[in-house]
């Protein structure tokens, strides 16, 4: 059994290494090259995207469903396994709710990008209309990203207060630092008391939260008439979407960190194995709805339907919907189903096809759909009868997703990633470091 | 201690309803000021004014209290967003005489000042099926009564008029093209780069004032444009550009309240003219309700092939050399 002083070793956060500090500087000019192109978008207009009026959403509205639906790993790990009861959940729950956090945060500015005129923005609270899905959105965004900062924060306190006191002799800077952010936390009953109200609180908010938000998300298609969109199966399918794609974020990030930070001890075989099972489950609901979306329309098949699932199954776009249908759906299915799938190799390579496959996966529902409009496509320049990325596009969409791993690489870099009080309370082990310093 | 924190928590109260409560009448307060600061543009001078009230009884105002509204100095009577009072435009496009000219696509363009790729009137080559006729159908905004593009729009930049009108406000449009995405007639059309008006066209706008009511004039970047119905025309007792403009009388243009349209040559009976000659109005099973009808393509005088001369699959705005 660990001491008390070998576990805050263990968990405590740690400089950059040089490859940490290389990923970082490639993150940084990866953002700053799409910073450029999006700064000339805004001079220039979306005339330097491929989008036309026909293919008038792109990557980036495909780009903000996918940070939408990772979003939604926040509320499966922490609310579900925690209303379920699934103790195994103590070591993964802080990277979960880092995850979220950065996705809500580049969903809310990857929506905006694909604003034409960002100048404009204030008009969306100044003449809002309750009745577009889009107000919708602008209500729930920002109540996701408050709750989901919540979620990260309210679990924290006892840990920044353990490194409140772990700094003051090494780095008194930073020490002042996780002061001010600990909030006097001193862990006595009356804070204790409230921190767990409401933690509870905000757990059991962030699911209905989460739901409403998928929900809109696929409002924001299915509110249209546009055939592929024109679906009462929407909602669900987003749902059950973000779980696989939010799952496959997570044991991504997961890998990577307990490989990089050495955490063998406390994420351990048996948490992978459990992810595991929770990413079939996840796979397997997705599969159902994805059959109800793409096969029962075959059976009445209508003219339009016949036409959109044409192009998708042997059409223009058959290529990425197999990719996506059997990279990052069948072969996962299967290859999670066997206890050796799930160990962290092959589960992490498996998890990067998911989430891989999760953002082809968002463009296949963004963009085949609008190509096929009610009345031929006439009279337009030929281009703007397909649609593919433009370089700004890519730059832009690059940018976002490097920022997003960027504000989980900065989270990683000064906050315990696996929770420090609560693995020491789950191990019976005592945290004496919290009101005065032993070392040294 | 209970009654400690009880004691505190009612002082606490106490000072937070009063700090509002003077707040909410310090807001009060300011707000009259400054409508009183406004309206005192000129000194009282003594003079009342007769003023009618809405529901006619007269009252007298002083003068110094009267200000002008200016959205109501302009040469339009009505509220832009609200339209002309009791009156409901309708258009009747007769699908038998459509030889596809191009004449109404290209005084669109014109009187519109499109500059960019896809014009908002635009006649397309239609089959239903391999086996029945192919014809010349021109497309333009249906001016739904039920306009699914007014439902999404999140900050009420396209709006739709009692007088049957769905006008877009270029003005307040973020460009974040649901409207686009809703509608099943694709007849919105964005502008993705700068219009470049001026240098394209010539086109002086330095004193210009923006309407809804002629949309293109000026187009902005950003932001979404499509056909207006042309009351920019009717404030001129004229009929809509196209209407004009077509050699073959194809567009009829009217009043539903009076049951007339008229294409420039005849004046037709609109409840008759539909009865007669099976009117009908494009997808309407959607539920949109457009305020265009269509009369079916029978008994034409022209071949299809004709039209064909014409036929641009690629291009609809003409672009300047």
């Amino acid at each position: 059994m660990k001491t008390s002083s070998q576990l805050i070793q263990d968990l405590v956060p740690r400089k950059y290494s040089i490859r940490g500090k290389l990923w970082v500087i490639t993150l940084v000019s990866i953002s700053v090259a799409g910073i450029i192109a999006y700064i000339d978008q805004v001079i220039q207009g979306q005339k330097v995207t491929n989008m036309n009026d026909y293919a008038l959403w792109g990557i980036y509205i495909s780009n903000f469903v996918f940070f939408v639906a990772t979003s939604f790993v926040g509320a499966t790990t922490v609310a579900i396994l925690r209303l379920t009861k699934n103790e195994w959940r103590t070591p993964l729950v802080r990277l979960a709710s880092i995850i979220a956090l950065a996705s809500i945060i580049m969903a809310g500015i990857t929506i905006t990008i694909d604003m034409a005129r960002p100048d404009r923005i204030l008009n969306l609270f100044v003449h809002a209309r309750l009745q577009s899905p889009i107000t919708w959105d602008i209500i729930i965004i920002p109540s996701f990203i408050v709750a989901s900062f919540l979620l990260l924060y309210f679990p924290l306190l006892p840990d920044l207060a353990i490194l409140k006191n772990y700094y003051r002799k090494r780095s008194p800077r930073l020490s002042k630092f996780y002061s001010r952010l600990s909030w006097n936390w001193n862990g006595n009953e009356r804070q204790r008391a409230i921190q767990g109200r409401s933690v509870r609180l905000i757990a059991i908010a962030i699911l209905p939260l989460g739901l409403i938000l998928q929900t809109i998300d696929a409002w924001l298609f299915s509110t249209t008439y546009r055939v592929g969109w024109d679906s009462t199966n929407f909602a669900p399918y987003f749902i059950s979407g973000a779980m696989v794609a939010g799952l496959g974020g997570l044991i991504c990030v997961i890998y990577i960190v307990r490989r990089y930070r050495h955490l063998e001890d406390y994420i351990t075989l048996k948490h992978f194995d459990r992810m595991g099972k929770l990413l079939v489950l996840a796979l397997l609901t997705y599969g159902y709805f994805n059959i109800n979306e793409y096969v029962v329309p075959l059976f009445t098949a209508k003219k339009g339907e016949v036409e959109h699932l044409n192009m998708l199954f042997k059409g223009d776009y058959s290529g990425l919907f197999w990719f996506v249908t059997i990279a990052g759906l069948l072969i996962p299915i299967i290859v999670l189903a066997f206890k050796k799938g799930r160990k962290p190799l092959p589960m992490f390579i498996i998890a990067l096809l998911v989430v891989v496959g999760s953002w082809w996966k968002r463009y296949v529902i963004v963009t085949p759909t609008l190509l096929h409009p009610f009345i031929p496509i006439q009279g337009v320049p030929e281009e703007w009868h397909h649609y593919s990325p433009s370089l700004h596009e890519w730059l832009i969409t690059f940018a976002t997703l490097a920022m997003a791993l960027l504000i989980i690489t900065i989270l990683v870099r000064y906050l315990p990633v696996i929770p420090i009080q609560r693995t020491a309370e789950e191990a019976g082990v005592e945290i004496q470091s919290v009101n005065e310093n032993q070392e040294s | 201690m209970k009654k400690d924190q009880s004691a505190s928590r009612r002082r606490f109260l106490n000072k937070g309803l009063r700090a509002g409560i003077i707040t909410v009448l310090g807001g009060i307060g300011l707000g009259k000021l400054t409508t009183k600061l406004i309206a005192a543009n000129k000194h009282s001078d003594g003079n009342s004014v007769e003023l009618m009230t809405t529901d006619g009884r007269l009252i007298a105002v002083d003068s110094s209290e009267v200000m002008d509204m200016p959205d109501h100095l302009s040469a339009t009577s009505y509220n832009v967003r609200e339209g002309m009072p009791n009156r409901k435009f309708v258009m009747v496009v007769d699908l038998a005489k459509c030889k596809n000219a191009l004449n109404c696509q290209q005084s669109c363009n014109k009187h519109h000042y499109i500059t960019g790729d896809n014009a908002w009137l635009k006649i397309y080559d239609m089959q239903e099926s391999r086996d029945t006729a192919q014809y010349w159908m021109p497309m333009m905004c249906q001016h739904c009564d039920k306009p699914a593009c007014v439902t999404v729009c999140p900050v009420d930049a396209t709006f739709k008029r009692r007088d049957g009108l769905v006008l877009i406000d270029n003005e307040r449009c973020i460009g974040c093209r649901f409207c686009m995405a809703a509608c099943p007639y694709s007849t919105r059309v964005f502008n993705w780069g700068d219009p470049g008006q001026e240098v394209t066209l010539n086109m002086d706008l330095t004193d210009h004032h923006y309407s809804p009511e002629h949309a293109g004039l000026p187009s902005q970047m950003g932001t979404v444009d499509k056909c207006d119905f042309c009351p920019h025309q009717v404030d001129k007792g004229e009929l809509p550009h196209c209407v004009t403009a077509c050699p073959n009388g194809v567009f009829y243009y009217g009043d539903k309240y009076e049951d007339t349209v008229t294409n420039g040559d005849e004046t037709l009976r609109l409840s008759k003219l539909l009865e007669d000659k099976s009117g009908y109005r494009f997808l309407e099973g959607l539920g949109t309700e457009p305020s265009v009808y269509y009369l079916p393509p029978v008994d034409r005088l022209v071949d299809f092939e004709d039209g064909m001369e014409y036929y641009k699959p690629y291009e609809s705005v003409e672009k300047p050399e």
